[in-house]
């Protein structure tokens, strides 16, 4: 059967005066005309929207839906992105009308409810990470690096320390780190990682040379899924050299009530809601990147901060330290109501047992795969997550990391991250989160060590892979070249 | 894999190549250069009349994935640059020593030349990246 | 607990076939020094029921505007959602999908994405719009970092007329680049463009105003734009989107940058978060545009489909060189705002406006009538919000009208001293005629009884 598996766009369905439904009410004021009132000058003529019915909306979106992978799904292995359960009931909260319908500009007294939970995430999360106070502010987690690094510069300015123009960023971060401090300014110095995939202790030394350094920014776990054992004696060594030490927290799934980054001297540090707090990547988006702090740097956190009196909430705006305001409001406070119901259902013990299983998990993966593929610095132990390369699989034939993921399609698992983080060539970095079940991570298996046998046999295969999505390998050249970004029809006369 | 490395020209570790006829150099980046990028979608190139120092970035070359910065081999002032090419870059990955040529550069300095890798040298670079 | 799906017998069988046979082994690389001995203090895990029972009663303890009638606005607008926008974004296959870097699994949230940029280079009549940011504030913010790195120059001109709260973002993003930020005077509330002329020169980057402004009133568009121009600056406005169901489109009027916030379209106002910037731009700018872009190309056999593009911008790419950090869209969001404009479609998209434009003025005329409530602004023309001097103090005022189940308007005095006394007003659709009348009502009530 061959089968048109084109979903159309919603324009193409479009029908002059076709309408969707009974949406709106007759206007039950006196009726003036809008050119009176607005101007005529002022009125648009043209409006190319579409013109569908309900029921087409209704269609096509559903299609589209189920033209997407989702954890809701399958499984989703991708590495540093924590693809864990998104659990309903945390989609049923964030609807309450006594929080979806809230305006950020009323009067405090009428969302004292709402402040509550803001005040009690905050803490909890600045338990959780062993720091002293946290803002929810931030979108996303860039966001919270480049409020982070805002805070540094301020932190330093008022030490009249403005000769500090330097970031530190090790070459295994995550891009967004020395894309944020260039933002704030700072000019970002790389240092390499060791030969076991850690921070180079002589080059943060040689690094830290010079008095300029601002900060270091560092992931820990790091990005190659591995335990910075000498952390404490980075952050001294940061810190004696008159600089900041911040934690990319995106890899906090491996740490929850096993560790904290304050206690191992971090200053800084940024969550993803989205990922360790189980609120849904909504395929891109929303998320939210809260950002804690130890006492040091807590004069400078954004406003207005929420404040507990007896028990009475309230915004706190004037604070003369601030960097100021990074959102148009409070921050993403729907995803934080789904964080703070995902942190009551799993309480302290539920916290602990997530990291536990997350790094069960990893290292059952790890342990398993490593006759198969290039386990990346082959330390015994990884952390929530382990990386491959698969510079076996490019030598024996002709494999890249990429024709593996795009393979594991076929089999019906979402890929892993790849060729990140660089320093790994061919990297494969898998990250099945503690709510897999063992079945699940063992076909995973499976069909990584199906693939590892076909990249022998039959590699084509594997390189021309995927053959069973509803779109084969998309030609990404031409979509630069003949750049399409928008519907062209709907914008002809 | 093997690399195109022409004897004639002149070489460095950030992989652009120098073919010198007379006063001017022309500058390019090589095969092995392209062969790492992919397909190149996007050339920015300097105008005629900036003047250089060695290792100066003057421009930049990029493909769907990867950007990478171009940066002078030699000091002096760019005479002209390949813009009828930034319509069709896929000159760079089909013919990088001919029609893919980037930029031409009066010498300031012709010993800078000299200096640089040969065909040889530059071999052992690209192969020490691995391929 | 923790929507953990191993057994301990699937656990023990993991450990065992690692080598190990328990859990501590594999926290060997933790220093002892560092390893948490302590229990957090965080509550013991809740039950389903408990835990549905603690947000019903925190949700509780807020005046929602479900039960409560809305007259807030300032950015965050009570417009009406369709229910069919709720009931489609909520699936799982849109909700738990990842970030679309693997489009052959992702084609849902790619089409999806590719019809959102469309549909907002259709409202506001430019050439490319990219996948969406945080919000309009820090759209506005990037928007004015992008015109200062495009023409190398360090002024941010930014009309006094433009949401506070989005000025207060610009500055704190300004602070940290070293870029000035200047305002510029508002004249019966709107930008003073005689003023605007004396303050542009060879320095200024950008021209930012609002349309309408922050106090619902139409600027002279035209002139902002032509003056940015003239003195080499680009031109960039924030707008309200349902707006653009009647107002002339930014594009009309040459701006070279547009954006937002989205939150109207089709999404909940949700305390001011999550929200949705749009953002669109001249299509000369598109490589130093900032955030994702979904393009269409071909797949190996020909067929359409649909990917991220002009990637090499971007953080993980480019990293301290890209064009903004941002490496997250809002795409539930606009997701929401697609379903919501093709669902209300042209002519829906038109009536939201006019209705919002109409019950604004009926609701403007009925509060002027009150004796001592008088226009802010009495020449300005304005769409749905307006600005009122009232005889009573706006706070003070607001505390009666929730006795009313109303949420009065924005003590402008707040954000503007020179406004103190006077309230900024919001009308939408979803306001009925009672609704108003009820406003009204109690306004006078509180007028006349000389409470505040």
């Amino acid at each position: 059967m061959s089968k048109d598996t084109r979903e159309p766009l919603i324009f193409d369905v479009s029908r002059p005066g076709r309408v969707a439904a009974n949406l709106l009410p007759k206007c039950d004021v006196p009726y003036q005309s809008p050119s009176e009132l607005l101007g005529a000058e002022s009125l648009r003529e043209k409006l190319p929207l579409p013109e569908v019915s309900e029921l087409d909306v209704v269609r096509h979106f559903t299609h589209l839906s189920q033209r997407n992978y989702s954890i809701d799904a399958g499984f989703y292995p991708l590495g540093s992105c924590t693809m864990k359960y998104n659990p309903k009931i945390n989609e049923k909260t964030a609807g309450l009308p006594g929080f979806a319908a809230l305006h950020p500009l009323q009067p405090q007294e009428t969302v004292q409810g709402a402040l509550e939970l803001i005040y009690e995430l905050q803490k909890m999360l600045a338990e959780i990470c062993g720091m002293k106070a946290t803002t929810l502010q931030p979108s996303a987690g860039a966001h919270g690096e480049l409020l982070a690094m805002m805070m540094v510069q301020a932190y330093h300015a008022e030490r009249g320390d403005t000769q500090r123009n330097i970031v530190v960023i090790p070459d295994s971060a995550h891009g967004t780190n020395p894309a944020s401090a260039a933002r704030c300014g700072f000019k970002v110095k790389g240092i390499p990682s060791n030969e076991k995939g850690c921070t180079d202790l002589a080059g943060l030394e040689k690094a830290l040379e010079g008095g300029n350094v601002a900060a270091l920014m560092l992931t820990n776990p790091n990005t190659v899924g591995l335990f910075e054992s000498d952390i404490q004696q980075i952050c001294q060594m940061v810190h004696d050299a008159g600089g900041l030490v911040y934690c990319d927290g995106a890899n906090m799934n491996a740490m929850l009530g096993l560790t904290r980054p304050g206690d191992m001297g971090f200053d800084v540090m940024h969550f993803n809601l989205h990922k360790t707090f189980s609120t849904p990547h909504g395929g891109g988006g929303p998320g939210c990147g809260a950002v804690s702090v130890q006492a040091n740097l807590e004069p400078y956190l954004p406003v207005p901060t929420v404040e507990k009196e007896g028990d009475t909430f309230r915004w706190k705006f004037d604070n003369s330290k601030s960097v100021g305001k990074v959102h148009s409001f409070y921050g993403a406070f729907l995803i934080a109501v789904r964080a703070y119901t995902y942190i009551l259902s799993l309480g302290k013990e539920g916290l602990r047992s997530a990291s536990e299983n997350a790094l069960i998990n990893a290292n059952y993966i790890r342990a398993r795969l490593a006759d198969y593929y290039d386990v990346a610095y082959n330390a015994p132990i990884c952390m929530h997550e382990v990386v491959f390369s698969a510079n076996r699989q490019k030598r024996e034939g002709d494999v890249r990391a990429m024709d593996i993921s795009k393979r594991l399609m076929d089999y019906g698992f979402h890929p892993p991250t790849n060729y990140f983080p660089l320093i790994v060539p061919e990297a494969l970095m898998i990250e099945p989160t503690e709510t897999e079940s063992k079945q699940t991570i063992d076909s995973f298996i499976e069909a990584m060590i199906a693939i590892a046998k076909e990249t022998q046999e039959n590699p084509e295969i594997v390189r021309t892979a995927p053959h069973t999505t509803l779109v084969s390998r998309l030609d990404e050249t031409m979509a630069v070249k003949n750049l399409d970004l928008r519907y062209a029809p709907l914008f002809e006369e | 894999m093997a690399q195109n490395i022409p004897a004639d020209l002149k070489y460095t570790k950030s992989h652009e190549w120098v073919r010198v006829e007379g006063d001017v150099v022309v500058i390019g980046i090589t095969d092995h250069a392209q062969d790492s990028l992919g397909d190149i979608v996007y050339l920015d190139l300097p105008e005629a009349g900036r003047v250089l120092a060695k290792e100066d970035t003057f421009g930049e070359v990029e493909s769907v994935k990867a950007v990478s910065e171009l940066y002078s081999p030699v000091s002096g002032e760019v005479v002209e640059a390949n813009t009828g090419i930034q319509d069709s870059t896929e000159v760079v990955n089909t013919d990088p020593y001919e029609g893919g040529w980037l930029i031409k550069v009066r010498l300031s300095d012709p010993s800078e030349v000299e200096a640089l890798l040969s065909a040889e040298e530059y071999g052992a670079v690209a192969d020490a990246e691995g391929h | 607990m923790a929507y953990i799906s191993n057994t301990n017998e699937d656990r023990a069988e993991m450990l065992s076939a690692m080598g190990f046979t328990s859990f501590d082994a594999l926290l060997a690389p933790l220093p002892p020094a560092i390893r948490y001995q302590g229990e957090l203090n965080i509550p013991t895990a809740l039950d389903e029921g408990g835990v549905l029972r603690r947000l019903q009663q925190l949700a509780a303890k807020n005046v929602d505007l479900e039960s409560h009638l809305c007259f807030l606005g300032a950015g965050i607008y009570d417009h009406f959602r369709p229910v069919v926008v709720g009931m489609l974004a909520v699936r799982g296959e849109f909700a738990t999908a990842y970030t679309p870097y693997q489009p052959e699994v992702s084609q849902g949230t790619l089409q999806a994405i590719y019809e959102y940029q469309t549909l907002i280079c259709g409202l506001t009549n430019m050439d490319i719009s990219n996948a969406s940011m945080y919000d309009g504030a820090t759209g506005l913010a990037e928007a004015a970092l992008m015109a200062t790195s495009i023409l190398n120059r360090g002024d941010i001109v930014v009309s006094g007329a433009v949401n506070p709260l989005y000025r207060q973002v610009i500055q704190t993003y300004a602070n940290v680049t070293g870029y000035r930020v200047v305002e510029v005077p508002t004249a019966e509330g709107v930008t003073d463009t005689e003023r605007l002329s004396e303050i542009v020169n060879s320095q200024t980057a950008c021209v930012v105003f609002q349309q309408p402004n922050f106090f619902g009133n139409l600027e002279d568009v035209e002139t902002l734009t032509e003056t940015a121009h003239k003195a080499g600056a680009l031109a960039i406005s924030a707008v309200d989107p349902i707006s653009l169901g009647l107002l002339k489109p930014p594009g009309d009027y040459g701006v070279d940058i547009v954006l937002g916030e989205g939150q109207s379209l089709g999404n909940a106002m949700g305390f001011g978060g999550p929200l949705l910037g749009f953002f669109a731009c001249n299509k000369r700018f598109v490589r130093s545009f900032p955030g994702r872009i979904v393009g269409a190309t071909q797949d190996s056999q020909g067929r359409r489909g649909y990917t991220m593009t002009l990637r090499t911008r971007e953080q993980d790419i480019r990293r301290e060189k890209a064009t903004s950090n941002i490496c997250t869209n809002q795409a539930l969001l606009a997701l929401c705002a697609t379903i919501y404009l093709c669902e209300l479609g042209k002519t829906g998209l038109r009536h939201v406006a006019d209705l919002s434009l109409q019950k604004a003025h009926y609701a403007f005329q009925q509060l002027c009538a009150i004796e001592g409530v008088k226009p802010l602004f009495p020449n300005a023309k304005f769409f749905k919000e307006f600005a009122l001097s009232l005889p009573v103090s706006p706070s003070e005022l607001n505390t009666s009208l929730l006795q009313s189940k109303i949420v009065g308007g924005l003590d402008l005095g707040a954000y503007y001293p020179e406004f103190a006394g006077s309230s900024l007003f919001c009308v939408t659709e979803t306001k009925t005629k009672a609704g108003i009348d009820a406003l009204v009502s109690a306004t006078e009530g509180v007028v006349k009884g000389g409470k505040a």
